[in-house]
């Protein structure tokens, strides 16, 4: 297992203190529901460094983390919904939870290739909904163009995800030094692109 | 020649004599008596009060460390931890340590009263309470000692809050409250990990008292009742609803681990919210600091 460097941890850091800021801060135009959804969000952004940080990369063995993580993409893009398509609010509610309970479920008594086929599109629509959304409104005009970055961040966020998915499903694109590799800037490009976005 | 002589002489004692002060210990505190005095929304901060304060409590919690040292040297010298600090492994000698100890609290205390009374007062009840009480008295007759403890651990913060208001007030108080919940958090993930430590030196600990469950239970129930403290604390300053959020997303992290280490107990785990905990009230204090500054 790959060892946290010093670089790692400034990353790590980096992270934390940008998620924990964006926290603070608030979201501008954003409705209280959205708010928290947001910054549950973020805040498993803030949980995650922070473990990476105490725990290393061995961290990411752990099943739990693996249904933590997911609440990111999934209240990231159900904001989204309930803020720019509210007319779809009720239903994503529906498929963001059954989705999250489906991923708890074949986590824990599942085989790892279920989990991994149940993973894959729950993060896939969560991930597409997070980079098209913020980037087809903010080229409309119905939001700022900074929103774009937005959009940015999810698809890095959804490649590290899917990154890590199919290194637990076994069969990675990567190999696991690599991805752990360029993991923490990965994490905190993601996170200055949300920090900028908002 | 001989001024270089000096030099790696006093170079070397300050060397032998540093880690008596247990630093990381000392600047978390340092820190906390800080917040207080920052959470007062300084409309008396100037660099004479900062200053004042930061001297005045380096000096009385070094002090206070030192003499703690001075009198748990036996108790150092039976535990594998502990065996090659300063005092049980013979580099120092007692009698200077108790001394230095000595005049380095009653610079500390001469300094706080005359930076004000009440401060002093609040300042020599923490050192009171952490040599005489915790650690001469209840230290080795009592697992509950740890409370003493965390009263006397909570008394920068109550300290630094008084030294900026004037007075004991309520908010200063939940931050006291909100250390004295969190110690438990501390020590007792510390004891458990050297538990086998504590009991060569005879040191009463909740896990060899109670049992290891109880004792994570403690922790978890200690975890929820800081964040509680510190959260009231916060809402009570009028600090923004951000803040409110980012200390729910800290508390749920200290939680979980909480509870991780209830059902799913290892070594790892334990280590790992023994040091979450340090994070997570470093963190809340550094957003008191920058939310109450003006």
């Amino acid at each position: 297992m790959k060892k946290v460097t010093v670089p790692d941890r400034l990353l790590f850091v980096l992270t934390i203190i940008l998620a924990s800021y964006l926290i603070v801060k608030g979201f501008s135009g954003f409705t209280e529901t959205e708010t928290t959804l947001l910054s549950i969000a973020m805040g498993v952004l803030v949980i995650a460094g922070l473990l990476l940080l105490l725990f290393g990369f061995e961290i990411l063995e752990n099943k739990a983390v693996v249904v933590v993580a997911t609440i990111t993409p999934l209240s990231l893009s159900l904001s989204l919904i309930v803020a720019y398509l509210p007319q779809f609010s009720l239903i994503y509610w529906v498929l963001v939870m059954a989705g999250f309970f489906a991923i708890l479920f074949t986590r824990y008594f599942s085989s790892n290739k279920v989990a991994a086929m149940v993973l894959a599109p729950v993060h896939g629509i969560a991930g597409l909904i997070i980079f098209l959304l913020p980037v087809v409104f903010s080229l409309n005009g119905q939001a700022p163009s900074r929103f774009a970055l937005v959009g940015v961040g999810g698809a890095l966020f959804g490649i590290g995800g899917l990154l890590l998915a199919f290194l637990k499903s076994g069969k990675p694109l990567l190999s696991k030094e690599t991805i752990f590799s360029i993991l923490p800037a990965l994490l905190v490009i993601t996170t200055a692109c949300f920090v900028l976005g908002f | 020649m001989e001024n270089m002589s000096i030099q790696s002489n006093i170079h070397l004692k300050v060397k032998v004599y540093w880690p008596l002060i247990k630093s990381l210990q000392t600047g978390l505190l340092l820190m906390t008596g800080f917040t207080g005095f920052i959470s007062s929304s300084c409309p008396v901060m100037n660099w004479r009060m900062t200053l004042g304060l930061l001297g005045s409590l380096f000096l009385t919690v070094s002090g206070s460390t030192i003499l703690n040292m001075v009198y748990d040297r036996d108790i150092d010298s039976r535990m594998k931890r502990t065996v090659h600090r300063p005092l049980p492994s013979g580099q120092i000698n007692a009698n200077e340590a108790l001394l230095l100890g000595l005049t380095v609290s009653l610079l500390g205390l001469g300094w706080a009263y005359i930076l004000m009374p009440l401060y002093a007062l609040v300042v020599f009840g923490g050192l009171f309470i952490d040599v005489v009480i915790y650690t001469i008295w209840l230290k080795r007759r009592t697992a509950w000692s740890i409370v003493w403890g965390g009263i006397s651990g909570g008394m920068p913060i109550l300290a630094g809050r008084v030294l900026g208001t004037g007075r004991i007030d309520d908010i200063g108080l939940l931050f006291m409250l909100a250390i004295l919940l969190w110690i438990p958090t501390h020590i007792l993930t510390f004891s458990m990990r050297y538990n086998e430590d504590y009991q060569r030196a005879g040191v009463p600990t909740f896990p060899s008292q109670y049992g290891i469950v109880p004792t994570r239970l403690i922790i978890a129930l200690s975890s929820v009742g800081a964040a509680l403290a510190i959260g009231v604390g916060i809402y009570a300053l009028g600090l923004s609803w951000g803040y409110l959020r980012l200390l729910a997303v800290l508390t749920s992290g200290l939680l979980g681990l909480a509870i991780v280490s209830i059902f799913r107990p290892s070594e790892k785990i334990n280590f790992g919210l023994f040091k979450y905990a340090s994070v997570f009230m470093l963190g809340s204090m550094i957003m008191v600091v920058i939310g109450a500054m003006p």
